[in-house]
């Protein structure tokens, strides 16, 4: 068991032929991944790899191969309509790994996808992978191992380092879930806190938060008040200057608010596992599983 | 991106706000020739992307043509918040009756661009949000319908309850600066002072607006407003190299692949009792001109007594970095001691790599992290 992906997703790519999305395609396939349809407008018709039928549209992709699950490779300026139109098809789960979504366009498609009832994970995030079972977006199979820890984080590189140094200990992952760097994003937290709480196979929870938003401390108060299973979180940038962009849009101090201290904090008081460090995770974790 | 208030402040003229009229001064000899122009008192004002510039010194009266010489000499060329101010902006004095704020961000939580107006104005609006938080109305935009009129109206009256005239000039200038936020791709756009003169007319008497970085690509007039010459120079090259790089004050030289994990680096090795010289993310898919470049960076800086580098192969291939490594250390030998670590795609050809050019690299984050520190701090730490 895991969350939001598994042997039953049907994947669709859209932006499959560029130079990303062709290479995380043949990346997902060799994981395991049912790949079963991309999309590049004006290109329908054409097969990738000699296995995958491209159509022009994601609502012909859909019709066509019963597509559950979107994973979007296309370029910023194109990304936000990408989104709209994966949920506009009727998908459930649409994973957008685009870095550079302008904003003001994540405050149109957020309410959109809501009303369609669709699960936006990202943009600008690495995506998910259940192991042994499904990978959707870009995080390295290699690294990853089956097990019963939950992941979810807002980076890609400190969760690769985080879940590779849990294989390395033998501690295993359910699913692995990277909601990205931006202050708007489509799923936070919270949602995967719930998932995770809900799964039968998943028996702890790893959250990497950063510095920038609340979402962190309403992640933190979710756990005090609804999780029975144990979390450990980590905050990266106490060391960031408030008023400067960390890389990702969201990893920002306003004024006072959005510090990791607010967010440790808010961890300490939900009861929660505190690693100081990625490497603590390794055995605050085996404490409590 | 920052743009400066003289630059805010035309685009809201552009869109039919009313703002004081200004010039832009770099020398004091231009300062003076502007206020004898304007034949009144004029504000001579710090143009720098840096808070506090009336507590810094940064924003000065001045009665006379030659006391505007005066205030630009002092001003021009000091520092705020380790930022060198280019230039000022030379405005005439306003006589000002009462101070409001008018402001929108693009807030997290409700994942909606928000409006937020306080008649108490000419103060820092988050110590109103939290001193006095009935005196802010907050008013969240549906992004499918825009600002609507009787928004615009709700804000208008907040500000002047008591003044129907001001708050139906008031609601105007919300739609226009509704409108100018939007055409400009901005992530805050804010008046503060928005000022009710002697004469009974509405000014927005500064101006600030931070432009979504992500806008740029689509927006190339508004691109056209950064002003390098207001960045720190170290800043200016590492975009234009494609990285992303913040100074700070410590003295180990970080370079790392990913946000969080650099972030992670850096906490790191404060962690073990050392200071980051930076944060510098080389991005996803490096190659090896982004690490020559990234050495080059870093190595400008003096307080830097040691460089780490920390790079988790996922997309970012080892053996690229190992590559920029040596390209970069045969052009230009290093003065300071440098601390590999890479792990993941493509490993054991890096380490071949820099083996054979007398490098050794280290695959355990916290074990390089403490070298780093021990080496930059001679052994006193960690």
């Amino acid at each position: 068991m895991s969350i939001f992906i598994d042997q039953n997703t049907r994947l669709l790519v859209q932006g499959i032929t560029g130079r990303d999305g062709s290479f995380h395609a043949k990346q997902m396939m060799e994981y395991g991944t049912c790949v079963v349809a991309g999309v590049t407008p004006g290109k329908g018709g054409q097969t990738f790899e000699n296995k995958v039928p491209i159509f022009d549209t994601v609502a012909d992709a859909v019709a066509a191969t019963g597509a559950n699950t979107s994973v979007i490779y296309v370029p910023p300026p194109f990304a936000a309509d990408a989104m709209m139109e994966a949920a506009d098809a009727g998908l459930a789960l649409v994973v957008c790994i685009t870095e550079g979504v302008p904003v003001l366009d994540m405050t149109r498609v957020y309410p959109y996808v809501q009303d369609r009832q669709a699960r936006l994970i990202g943009p600008n995030c690495p995506g998910l992978i259940t192991p042994g079972a499904s990978k959707v977006g870009i995080i390295p199979g290699r690294i990853c191992t089956p097990g019963s820890v939950g992941v979810v984080s807002r980076s890609g590189t400190l969760t690769y380092e985080v879940v590779y140094q849990l294989t390395r200990a033998g501690i295993g992952q359910s699913t692995c879930v990277g909601i990205g760097g931006d202050p708007i994003n489509g799923t936070n937290f919270i949602d995967c806190l719930a998932a995770f709480e809900a799964d039968p196979n998943t028996k702890a929870v790893a959250m990497m938060g950063e510095i920038g938003g609340t979402d962190e401390q309403q992640a933190a108060e979710f756990v005090r008040a609804h999780m029975s299973k144990p979390v450990v979180g980590f905050i990266a940038g106490q060391t960031a200057p408030p008023g400067r962009r960390m890389g990702h849009a969201g990893a920002i101090i306003s004024g006072s608010a959005g510090t990791a201290a607010e967010k440790l904090d808010a961890f300490k008081a939900a009861g929660m596992g505190v690693a100081q460090r990625p490497a603590d995770f390794v055995t605050l974790l085996q404490e409590r599983l | 991106m920052n743009i400066h208030e003289y630059q805010a402040k035309d685009i809201f003229r552009r869109f039919g706000i009313p703002v004081p009229p200004g010039d832009v001064a770099t020398t004091p000899d231009e300062a003076e020739r502007i206020a004898r122009a304007y034949g009144t008192g004029v504000v001579v004002k710090a143009q720098v992307h840096a808070g506090g510039r009336g507590k810094a010194g940064g924003v000065k009266l001045a009665r006379t043509p030659a006391d505007a010489r005066a205030a630009a000499q002092q001003i021009i060329g000091m520092q705020i918040k380790g930022l060198t101010v280019p230039k000022v902006l030379v405005t005439p004095a306003a006589d000002i009756a009462s101070e409001a704020y008018a402001g929108i961000i693009v807030d997290r939580a409700s994942k909606r661009a928000v409006f937020m107006v306080s008649p108490a104005g000419g103060i820092d609006i988050e110590e109103v949000a939290e001193k006095m938080p009935d005196k802010i109305m907050r008013l969240p935009v549906d992004p499918r319908y825009g600002l609507l009129p009787f928004e615009a109206s709700r804000l208008g009256f907040f500000l002047y309850k008591e003044n129907a005239k001001l708050a139906r000039d008031a609601a105007k200038i919300m739609r226009q600066l509704w409108q100018a936020f939007l055409a400009s791709g901005g992530s805050l756009a804010e008046i503060n002072p928005l000022v009710v003169t002697t004469g009974g007319d509405l000014l927005a008497l500064d101006a600030k607006m931070v432009i979504d970085d992500n806008e740029l690509d689509r927006r190339p007039d508004i691109a056209a407003l950064r002003d390098e010459t207001a960045e720190n120079p170290s800043e200016v090259a590492a975009r234009r190299a494609n990285l992303t790089f913040i100074k700070l004050d410590g003295n180990v030289g970080c370079v790392v692949n990913g946000a969080g994990l650099a972030m992670a680096t850096m906490d790191l090795v404060k962690y073990y009792g050392g200071a980051p010289a930076n944060f510098l993310d080389i991005g996803g898919s490096s190659n090896p001109e982004k690490v020559v470049n990234a050495l080059r960076i870093i190595t400008r800086d003096p307080n830097v007594k040691a460089i780490l580098f920390n790079i988790f192969g996922g997309i970012t291939r080892t053996d690229d970095v190992a590559n920029g490594i040596v390209a970069a250390t045969r052009d230009t030998p290093l003065t300071v001691p440098m601390v590999i670590r890479l792990t993941g795609t493509n490993e054991e050809i890096a380490v071949q790599i820099l083996q054979e050019h007398g490098f050794s690299a280290m695959t355990d984050m916290d074990d390089a992290v403490q070298k780093a520190v021990r080496l930059a701090t001679g052994g006193k730490a960690a």
